[in-house]
């Protein structure tokens, strides 16, 4: 029945397509959550008044997140291509996207994440001091799980961010939707292509942006 | 049990320093409720900071339990806090946690093994009243619910001393008064030594032994809660004093008959536990040829006794009104004779 709404639909293309689009993300959204958590605890940990208060440690970090939250995505994943090079061997390919993703949202991630941390209300974390915490306790058992609702809606924002730069990739020739979409739909000019590759697009972020809503409204407790 | 020699912690801002507490030196005994009353900006939160280690003095030494908290650091200081419990204002409970996991929280930190931990926990929460909410998260409890929580928490690792900071502020009157019965209760139990500041007499004067009144980084005054109570020697221990003792439309009242009557003397009579048990008044009337006529009176109870305050207005002939004072001076009693009302 869609054959013949759609005739130049592949379907084992298309599937194979949302596949690749699908471990970029994921990928992606794992290596962004784990960097992101680390660059955003650094930047709310050596800000003024906090635990390892140091003004030039931040400075640097705010700098590095700065620089490469600000570079349009398209042209990072050009500035990257050497880096990508080196680390991956390749510049086709899914893999080869990743150091570009990953690199692109960590920095936005940070930032959510530092917002996160300045939510917390300063006198639970004085309170664990109080108890005679280690900065490592402080970090595991109050900080992240108090921070976590925030944590979860930041990483959801930034994934549907990612399904996007997947797509960017996708042009540059790391294959997944939006590279089918973009060789197959426009320059063959197969619009039904594109439209699927869309729709199949938007059904990976509406249901990121449930899974992501589900997960804060579960775990909130407030 | 703690001692403050010579303590000053002056901050630095971009306006320039600022003395926060100034040369300190205080001593509390171990099983005291000693209490700390200043109103807000007196040192009195920097104070208590100090005695834990979350601020440290820019001179002088603190000595809680044989460790000077000014001077460890790392390791050393974490285990000091191990031993020191402290509740806060707004309760700083983690709203991740159940009210168990929350005060499992410090044991957590301690290192208890997960066994013990439950058992220590079930028991705290029998200290604190709270059997029936243990699975509840603190979101769902109500101010009284979440302090017996903070309460709990900072029992936890059987500490030696239990810093107060405004433990009570946020709670209304009739919830303060619980909390207080409980802190009282504790420390009778587990003969816990305990240091609160407060802005509230209320507090001073319902648990505390002993009472030190802080202004602008000082100590001005300090002594028993009913020797306070009885002379306030500073201006601002006065004013405290009169927060329990004295009602608002008492000084109206004696404005009004210092006017109405320009015969005779209005006085304020203090009187102190036993005394306050004596048929001062009617003795008075019947060995003096004077009128008493009580204007107000009220008696609050003290941690270590009650204590009256009482209003009266004498009137007769110079002499007599004279002799009828002095046989009250002989009494025991405080004698005041008001002239105006400031």
């Amino acid at each position: 029945m869609f054959n013949s709404l759609l005739p130049n639909v592949q379907w084992d293309t298309i599937w194979a397509a949302t596949v690749e689009t699908l471990y970029m993300t994921g990928i992606a959204v794992v290596a962004t959550f784990v960097l992101g958590i680390i660059l955003g605890l650094l930047l709310f940990l050596t800000s003024k008044g906090n635990i390892w208060e140091n003004r030039l440690a931040n400075a640097i970090i705010a700098a590095f997140v700065n620089i490469f939250r600000s570079i349009p995505f398209i042209i990072l994943i050009i500035l990257l291509i050497p880096f990508t090079k080196l680390v991956v061997g390749t510049i086709l390919g899914a893999n080869a996207a990743l150091p570009a993703l990953i690199i692109g949202a960590a920095p936005f991630y940070a930032r959510m994440v530092e917002i996160a941390l300045r939510e917390i209300d300063k006198g639970v974390i004085e309170a664990a001091k109080a108890m005679g915490a280690t900065t490592a306790t402080i970090i595991w058992k109050v900080l992240l799980p108090e921070s976590l609702p925030a944590l979860v809606s930041g990483i959801t924002v930034t994934a549907i961010a990612l399904v996007g730069y997947t797509a960017m990739a996708g042009v540059v020739g790391a294959g997944g939707l939006g590279n089918l979409a973009y060789l197959e739909g426009f320059q063959r000019n197969h619009n039904d292509v594109t439209f699927v590759a869309t729709v199949l697009i938007l059904v990976i972020v509406f249901v990121i942006q449930f899974i992501g809503d589900f997960v804060t409204s579960k775990i909130d407790k407030r | 049990m703690i001692t403050l020699e010579n303590v000053t912690k002056i901050y630095q801002s971009s306006n320039g320093s600022v003395t926060a507490v100034d040369d300190v030196s205080l001593h509390i005994k171990e099983g005291e409720i000693f209490g700390i009353i200043g109103y807000s900006g007196a040192g009195k939160s920097s104070l208590i900071r100090m005695l834990n280690g979350l601020e440290k003095p820019t001179k002088g030494n603190v000595i809680v339990a044989d460790r000077n908290i000014a001077n460890i650091k790392g390791k050393e200081l974490r285990e000091a806090r191990q031993e020191i419990g402290m509740i806060f204002q707004h309760f700083n409970l983690l709203w991740s946690r159940t009210v168990r996991e929350n005060i499992a929280f410090p044991l957590e930190i301690a290192g208890v093994p997960k066994e013990q931990r439950l058992k220590r926990v079930d028991e705290l929460i029998q200290l604190v009243g709270l059997q029936g909410r243990e699975n509840a998260y603190p979101s769902q409890l109500s101010g009284g619910q979440k302090q017996r929580v903070g309460i709990a928490r900072a029992l936890a690792n059987n500490p030696k001393v239990l810093l107060c900071d405004e433990a009570t502020s946020a709670l209304d009157p009739q919830t303060t008064d619980s909390i207080l019965d409980l802190l009282v209760d504790i420390n009778q139990r587990l003969r816990l030594t305990i240091v609160l500041i407060t802005h509230e007499m209320h507090v001073i004067r319902k648990i505390c032994d002993r009472v030190a009144v802080m202004e602008n980084g000082k100590i001005v005054e300090q002594g028993e809660v009913l020797q306070v109570f009885r002379q306030p020697k500073q201006t601002i221990t006065k004013r405290f004093v009169q927060q329990v003792i004295e009602p608002e439309e008492t000084k109206e009242t004696i404005a009004h008959l210092i006017d109405k009557y320009p015969r005779g003397n209005v006085i304020q009579l203090t009187f102190v536990g036993e005394a306050a048990e004596q048929p001062l008044i009617a003795n008075l009337t019947r060995q003096f040829q004077v009128n008493v006529n009580i204007l107000q009176g009220k008696i609050s109870q003290t941690h270590q006794g009650s204590y009256g305050v009482l209003f009266v207005h004498i009137d007769g002939t110079d002499e007599e009104v004279a002799k009828a004072i002095d046989y009250i001076r002989q009494q025991q009693v405080g004698v005041e004779v008001i002239t105006d009302v400031q």
